[in-house]
This record gives C-alpha cells, structure tokens and sequence, in this order.
C-alpha cells in the first residue's frame, strides 16, 4: 500500500507528465497506432483496452465553460497551475519557456524538474518535456478543442511516461501505477471549477479544515 | 453551536460542534431560524443511503439570516434567506440550463469519484447529505455556512413567517418539478404514490397545473386525509388493489401520469417489496423499488412517469419490457430548487399555494432526535415536523408553543 503522501507524489508526477524524452507523442496520444489496431476507431488512442506496451499513457478531458483563449492565457502561465494542481508547490519560470516544478514529495522532500515547451499553437496546443539530464522525466500536453454549441471548451490534458531504470525508478513506477489517471481527472476538475466559479469547491466548515490547509501543516 | 449529527443507523444526536467560518470568497454563513426534517433525512436515518460518516451534520430544508458574507457574496448581513438545498455554482453548462441539482462544479473534487463510479457522473453537492454529494454540513444547526451565497439563497419579506416560505428550501419546488415532470396536459388524471410532504405538494401542484383528477396513494389515514383535503381522490393500498382500482377509476385506460414520491424506502407485503428489503439490510446500494415497478405497471401506454421519490443504488427485477414496450417518458431528478423558487415565492404571497397545512410538530432543535424518531415510526400524525433554533423565538410563539401538535 501507498501511503498518502506517495499516492501525492506518484500523482503529481503524473500530472505533469512523466516520460522519456524522445518518445514520439503523437501518434501514440493522439490516435490508434495502425500497426496495432487492426480496426481503429474514433475513440483517444489513451482510452485503448490494450495497453501501450512498456509505456504508460494517461489521458482526462473535461468541459470548462469559457473561451479557449482564456484557458490557454490562465494555462500558459505555469506558475498559475499550483493553484489547481494539488502537489505541485510552485513553478518558477526560468525563462525562454523553461520552467521548474517543486513537486511535493514524501517525508516533505520536494523533487524539482525541469521542463521545456517543446510546441505551442496559440489558443490550441502546450506540450512541455523534462530537459535532458532532468532528475525526473516527464511529457504531456494539454489540448484545447472547441465544445459544441455553448458548452464552451474541450480541454484535454495527456500524459505518457516510461518507468525509468533503476531502484529509484522501481519506487516512482510502483507510485505510478494507481493514481495517475484519478490525479489528472482531480487536477483538470479543480481548474475548470476556478474557472468557472472563481473558486475550488470544499466542504470544509472552517478554513484549517479544506485540503490545502491540511496539506500546509503537514 | 449547537448540531443534529448523525452517528449511524437509527443514532442521531444534538451536539456542540464548532461554528463554520467563511471558507471561500462567494460564502456565506446564515443563522437558523427554523428548519425541518425531510423524508431524504429519513433515508440517511435508515442508513440506506451509502456515504455517510459520524459526526455529519443533517438538515437540507433550513432558511434564517446572514449574520457573515465572503467578500464575494452579494448577501447583506442582516437579510432574511431561505436556502434551496442543492448547492449550485451558476456558472456552469448545468446551471445555465437551469439543471440545477447537476452542477458541476458544487461537489468537491475528491468527493466525486465514488459517485462517478456508482451513476457515471457526480452530481451537484447537497447540504446535509451523504459525501456522495459533497458530505456539506446541514441546516438543522445554529449556523450555517452557505458556498456560492450569490446564486441560492433567496431573500423572503419579512411579512411572511417563517413557516409560509421555509418549505421553498425543498419539498415545494420539490412537488412542484413533480408535477413539472409529469408534463400534465389538460383533462389529464395524474396518480401520486406517497402523501409525504412531497407528494401532498405533488397533489397540490398537479391540481394548479390544470389536472383534471388526481388520484393519491397511500395508507396512512391522515396523510390521505390531507390529500383528499386538497382536493385529491384517495386509495389506501393496504384496503384496496392499488393498481386494479386505477384502471377501474380510470375506466380501463390508465392514468396519464404517475408519480412516484415515495422512492426507496417503499412499504407494503408484496413478493418484490420483500425480497428489496432483504437485500438493503444486508447491503448499501439496494433499493427497494417496488412502488416504481407499480407506477410503470400502471401508467397508460404512452403515459408519463415522474420521479421525485429518492433511490440511490441499483434495482432488479424492473419491468424493462413494460417501460420499453408502453413507449412511456420518464423523467426523475433531484430538484433544480432554484428554477422554480421565485415563481413560487410569488404564488405564496398570493395564496394560490398553502405550505403550512401539512405542518403537524414544532420541536426545538434540541428535541430533533425525538423528531426523527416520530417522523419515521408515527408517519399517520407526525406529517412534517420544523425545528426552531434558539435564534427563532419570534418565529415559533407566532405560530403556537414550540413542541405541540397544531
Ligand atoms: N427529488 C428531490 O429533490 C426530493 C426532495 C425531497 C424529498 N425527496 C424524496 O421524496 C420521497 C418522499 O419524501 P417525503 O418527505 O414525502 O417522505 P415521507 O417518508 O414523509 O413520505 C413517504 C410516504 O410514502 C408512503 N408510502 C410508502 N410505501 C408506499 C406505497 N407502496 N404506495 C404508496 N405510498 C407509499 C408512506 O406511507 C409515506 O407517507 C423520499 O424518497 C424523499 O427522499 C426527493
Ligand atoms: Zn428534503
Ligand atoms: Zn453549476
């Protein structure tokens, strides 16, 4: 079993994406790979019964009822995503649109990544990875579509990663395998509900009691 | 402050708890003064509803004033309120459509999961309800701390008691979307199953819209009383053959719609109703359906089904084939409280609507207890009970000591 604090690090590692630099994202985020799937479908290559082999891809979507550009502007801003993704600490940006994340990890360890935005289309696309020689490896991207009618924007967010070698690699694997999925699902839900409300949903009846305070005094 | 808290199956207690505090920018936190207990609070009594944890404070149907604002409520300290019991952000796709109960964006992230397990997608938080919807605390309190303060409450004239305008939380717009549902065309002869508070303002609705008969179900003597009161035909299902003496008072056509507010926690010795309440006492997620087995038995071909009444879980043995093959139209719900509050603020002001008939115990919260007990097990004259808190004094001697039958 993991405890709460791994659970916490295996997701927000997952959030930002974990992977190995240099694996082609595209065909295996964004649709079936034909060698694979002998009848491919509409479906996000991410919500595959199969699996992708030794690599681990995870994908949410999620409705937010505002325009795409105001998503992208709040998004590319990464040192907004604290505010929305619960076991990021903070994000400082080191310019020319590289970033790194101070992650909450166990035993209050915080584990630092670097990453760099390798594309970007106004309003529709942010892909960042980890640099080479990153402690930690991570890929993802978030895709912006315009919903149907009033619905507003379809905001998808993908992440892959492979485990890296190693023991460390064993323990972040390990991490992985629960939680990514139900982390990038919560994150997603949390930055459509600041977007929508001005505010996160908690049932809290006093204000050391939501998460965020909780997470504070640990 | 003082807290009705749930503790388990059957176990509820009046506790002090800490106050709540403005936790978000768009809170607020409201002063009871009167609040009541709901046939939904019945179900969390009965430990049939899964989700619920010790120390929860209960109470959904609760209104009194803003005594503290977040800095971006539009409330006013000082403000009489009622506070309709889905908790909805405004903003969403959801509440654009007026689909208030599905909000989006109510129900705390963490607390989503289980119920996207269970029906696919979470739904809006309540207040005082199970943590499948938010797990807020509840209404029968001194104090409430009300989120997205500039979209729910609804600010009531002073010249109404609290007693005329405190059922607006639910059970009103509660009967009233029943009815809604039913989509009752003239000359129409609607069957209401339940005369529980929301299936007396069913009937009651269900005659304002222009039904031609309505016919109510149950067995309780005085609730049958109090529908016939309104203007209701009336079956006592333990006297009669409920769905044989439908298609004879309807000359074997059927009746054209059927609601069904009674939901999971249905009565009666048929073979179904036994086997359901086997299996929900052995474990949470069963509901016992029978009353809507009967009302999709008994609606017309082409008839229309409401649902108000509370399931939770899964059912067997449905009539599949009959809801299928009679080409029926169902529509069920949580109430979008907010949508229809207004309108019916108004019809009160206007007397087209009593709310206070149905009223038959004033307890002061300290005695909820006492009220859950009697509401559950005294159904025939303990018809809606009210809780006043300290703090409604005022409220309680306008309408006779608190604590005696009226
Ligand atoms: N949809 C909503 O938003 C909403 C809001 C409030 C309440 N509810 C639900 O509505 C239902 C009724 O609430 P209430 O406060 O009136 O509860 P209640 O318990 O006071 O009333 C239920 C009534 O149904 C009767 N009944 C039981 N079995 C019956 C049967 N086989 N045939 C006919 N009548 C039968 C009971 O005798 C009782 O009078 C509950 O399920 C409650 O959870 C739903
Ligand atoms: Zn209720
Ligand atoms: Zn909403």
């Amino acid at each position: 079993m993991m405890n709460t604090r791994q659970a916490g690090v295996a997701a927000t590692l997952a959030g930002a994406g974990l992977a190995l630099g240099g694996l082609a994202l595209g065909a295996l985020l964004m649709g079936r790979d034909k060698r694979r799937h002998e009848h491919p479908d509409s479906a996000p290559g991410y919500t595959a019964r199969r699996g992708f082999g030794e690599y681990a891809v995870t994908g949410r979507s999620v409705t937010i009822n505002k325009p795409r550009s105001e998503i992208f502007r709040f998004f590319r801003d990464f040192q907004n995503l604290p505010t929305f993704m619960e076991n990021l600490e903070a994000v400082e940006p080191k310019g020319d649109g590289r970033n790194v994340w101070k992650i909450r990890g166990p035993l209050d360890r915080v584990f630092e990544v670097e990453t760099e935005i390798v594309r970007e289309e106004q309003d529709e696309l942010i892909a960042w990875r980890s640099v080479d020689g990153s402690q930690i490896r991570t890929e993802g991207r978030l895709k912006l579509r315009e919903a149907p009618g009033d619905r507003g924007t379809q905001v998808q967010l993908i992440i892959a990663y492979k485990p890296p070698a190693g023991e460390a690699g064993r323990l972040i694997a390990k991490l992985f395998q629960r939680e990514p999925a139900v982390q990038a699902r919560h994150d997603l839900k949390r930055l459509k509900m600041l977007l929508e409300t001005g505010e996160i949903a908690t049932s809290a009846r006093r204000r050391d009691e939501t998460r965020a305070a909780k997470q504070e005094n640990h | 402050m003082r807290a009705l808290t749930w503790h388990g199956t059957h176990d509820v207690r009046v506790e002090t708890v800490d106050d709540p505090e403005i936790v978000n920018p768009r809170d607020a936190i409201i002063r009871v003064t009167s609040t009541a207990i709901c046939g939904s609070d019945l179900h969390l009594y009965n430990g049939v509803i899964p989700g619920m944890q010790a120390g929860d404070i209960l109470g959904h149907e609760f209104m009194g004033e803003v005594v503290e604002t977040g800095s971006a409520s539009t409330l006013r300290k000082g403000q009489r309120v009622v506070v309709p019991f889905p908790i909805a952000c405004g903003a969403c796709f959801f509440c654009n459509r007026q689909e208030f109960s599905c909000c989006d964006n109510s129900n705390p992230v963490e607390k989503q999961d289980a119920t996207e397990l269970l029906y696919g997608h979470a739904m809006a938080g309540i207040f005082g309800y199970s943590h499948l919807t938010g797990g807020y605390a509840g209404g029968q309190a001194e104090y409430v701390r009300v989120p997205f303060s500039d979209v729910g409450p609804l600010v009531v004239p002073d010249h109404l008691d609290d007693d005329r305008v405190l059922f607006l939380s639910d059970i009103l717009p509660t009967g009233w979307m029943a009815a809604d549902n039913a989509q009752i065309e003239p000359e129409d002869t609607v069957a209401v199953w339940g005369c529980g508070p929301v299936g007396l303002f069913a009937v009651q609705s269900a005659l304002v819209m222009g039904a031609a008969r309505v016919i109510a179900i149950d067995h309780h003597p005085r609730r049958l009383e109090l529908a016939r009161g309104l203007g209701a035909e009336v079956i006592n299902f333990r006297e009669s053959h409920v769905l044989e003496a439908l298609m004879e008072m309807t000359g074997g056509l059927g009746v054209d719609c059927a609601i069904d507010a009674v939901g999971m926690e249905g009565h009666g010795f048929a073979l179904d109703n036994m086997f359901d309440t086997l299996k929900q006492k052995v474990g949470v997620g069963a509901d016992r359906a029978h009353v809507l087995r009967e009302v999709i038995l008994a609606v017309r071909k082409g008839g229309r089904v409401s649902v108000p009444g509370v399931y939770g879980g899964l059912a067997d043995k449905f009539p599949t084939g009959a809801m299928m093959e009679k080409g029926l139209q169902i529509r069920t719900g949580q109430t979008h409280v907010h949508r229809y509050i207004k309108d019916l603020l108004a019809r009160i002001e206007d007397g087209a609507l009593d709310t206070t008939f149905l009223i038959s115990h004033r307890l002061p919260l300290e005695e909820a207890a006492e009220g859950y007990r009697q509401f559950r097990d005294n159904q025939n004259e303990w018809t809606k009970v009210v809780l006043k808190t300290g703090h409604s004094v005022a409220g309680a001697s306008a309408r006779g000591e608190a604590g005696t039958a009226v």
